[in-house]
């Protein structure tokens, strides 16, 4: 696999320095390697998102206004270390706490813990919601198995909406925790990505295969399903989000009347031709069921490198959340003005 | 000539060739990794180990305990490698390193404690158990023996021969074991017939230091 980069193993601190050429001043570099926006209000309770790089635009791509107010980078593909958590924490900290707010993967879990004990220890109070949207790795009683995937997207939109007013950690907290219930996200891989310092695949997939479940880091899927037609794949995607929502006790059915936020997401290589083929078949199944479409995502938003493959995350809105979508926002990953296009 | 007990310069040195091992085992760590996981664990260790190296390297061989040299290697991976590795093998040396503080010689005892303490650091902190088809199951069997060791009290180098060959048994055995942890727990029974790459480091580490102690 050929890639323009230098050092292979300066990959991530090269990529976090480009990215803030492409704020443009919006955010700076704070030491080892986290990205922070330069004016985050006194007195604001902060959001920090996290984990490793290789998958741009996310998640140091959402820091921004009515976003995250900065983002702890790991090394490609694994989080980061606590020195780093810690670093980002004390430079987004304005007095009210920090919530950490990042996808459940274990090396995730440990550095961010680390990171909020040596926090805690400088008198920093922060709290953490883990973001667990793939209903694929894990069935709804163990939910604390599951990965985080594309679905982290309209969850820190949510999330850094609230965080513009919430008056307590606490109440930041439990805004998120809502957004994470309601988020739920299945994804297929056709190919594997490659690990820019090896150049070697994440992992092997017959050329007529599909590996359903499969997670954004490369990760193997629960199943291998033949080669298909999106129209045939789609539904049958979709069908395993409904599922989940229907089987799982903590949320309602998603029924008739239900507004969402739907979220096309490509893993890397998968064109937005595919993508776009994929919505349209998806709209009609949706619509079919009688659910609003309150907004639409399109786009390669959560990657890994030339990975091919989609993902599908529908959040559902209610009296809270409709609110914190239509607030405008705007960061390198994401970006929308105010309200929904199309209402 | 085997060696009795490790002073703190030949604790440093053992360090040292710890780290240049897990280096030269970076594409078998790594094919380790990509079978079970996401592949990224032999570049993690690769970096954790260069950053050791050189913090090792700068370490005052005669002012420097035996604890402060296991700590400096836990804290150098934890600081550069992130990922889980780098919290459960810096979470394995520092609190492993902390159990050994004011000793002078690293023994069978010695050997014993930091094991032991490191074991139950690293299980605290990942949450996983022997079986689990983690680190774990070259680190568990690898204390239970050391303990064995010093309470019978045998000879270092043997002691840390049959501890590093305790480590490796673990190693293999973990091929037949499911993965219930970290990414490679949706595999199920595909994990099956694959040692954990994480068990896989902790075989070498442990051997790196019984052939620098048999020497």
């Amino acid at each position: 696999m050929k890639k323009l980069i230098n050092d292979p193993l300066n990959v991530a601190n090269e990529l976090v320095e480009g990215l803030v050429d492409a704020y443009n001043g919006e955010a700076v570099y704070v030491g080892a390697r986290s990205l922070v926006l330069k004016n985050i209000q006194d007195g604001k309770v902060a959001l920090l998102v996290g984990g490793g790089s290789g998958h741009e635009p996310i998640y140091h791509g959402l820091v921004g206004r009515n976003l995250a107010d900065g983002a702890a980078c790991g090394d490609i593909f694994a989080a980061p270390p606590p020195d780093i958590v810690l670093e980002a924490t004390q430079a987004v900290n304005r007095g009210k706490g920090v919530l950490y707010l990042y996808g459940n993967y274990a090396g995730d879990v440990m550095n961010f813990d680390i990171g909020s004990e040596l926090a805690d220890e400088e008198g920093i109070p922060v709290k953490t919601v883990l973001i667990w949207d793939d209903v694929a790795s894990a069935p709804p009683t163990e939910k604390h198995k599951r990965r985080g995937i594309a679905g982290l997207v309209p969850v820190v939109k949510l999330a850094g909406a609230a965080s513009q007013t919430a008056t307590s950690l606490e109440s930041l907290e439990a805004t998120a925790r809502k957004a994470v219930l309601q988020t739920r996200s299945v994804g297929v891989a056709l190919a594997p990505g490659a690990i820019p310092a090896t150049g070697k695949p994440t992992f092997d997939l017959e050329e007529d295969k599909i590996g359903l479940g499969m997670g954004i880091h490369g990760e193997q899927g629960v199943a291998e399903l033949p080669m298909q037609t999106a129209d045939d794949l789609t539904p049958m995607m979709l069908n395993l989000i409904f599922e989940d929502f229907e089987k799982d006790a903590e949320v309602a059915p998603l029924s008739a009347g239900d507004e969402i936020v739907f979220f096309v997401n490509s893993l890397g290589a998968t064109t937005m031709m595919e993508c776009l083929i994929c919505l349209r078949k998806a709209r009609q199944f949706l619509t079919e069921r009688g659910l609003i479409i309150h907004d639409v995502i399109v786009g390669p938003l959560v990657t890994c490198q030339e990975m091919a493959g989609i993902s599908f995350s529908i959040t559902r809105l209610d009296k809270e959340l409709k609110p914190l979508w239509d607030m405008p926002c705007q960061s390198f990953c994401y970006s929308k003005m105010a309200g929904s296009w199309g209402a | 000539m085997p060696k009795t007990a490790l002073d703190a310069p030949q604790v440093i040195s053992m360090l040292q060739e710890v780290c240049q091992a897990i280096i030269a085992a970076e594409p078998l760590l790594t094919d380790a990794d990509r079978a079970l996981g996401d592949g990224d664990h032999g570049l993690g260790m690769q970096r954790g180990m260069t950053a050791a190296l050189e913090k090792l390297g700068a370490l005052d061989p005669e002012s420097t305990g035996i604890d402060k040299a296991f700590s400096t290697l836990g804290m150098a991976m934890m600081s550069t490698m992130g990922g889980a590795s780098g919290a459960l093998f810096g979470t394995l040396f520092r609190n492993g390193g902390k159990a050994i503080a004011g000793n002078s010689h690293f023994g069978t005892a010695e050997l014993a404690e930091l094991l032991k303490v490191g074991l139950e650091g690293v299980m605290s902190r990942g949450g996983a158990k022997p079986g689990d088809k983690t680190m774990i199951d070259a680190l568990h069997p690898a204390a239970e023996k050391a303990l064995e060791e010093a309470a019978a009290g045998s000879p270092f180098a043997e002691a840390i021969n049959a501890v590093a060959a305790a480590g490796e048994a673990g190693r293999d055995a973990s091929e037949n074991l499911i993965a219930t942890m970290g990414r490679a727990k949706t595999l199920g029974e595909k994990s099956l017939g694959k040692p954990d790459a994480g068990a896989c480091s902790v075989a070498i580490i442990l051997r790196t230091m019984a052939e620098f102690s048999a020497k």
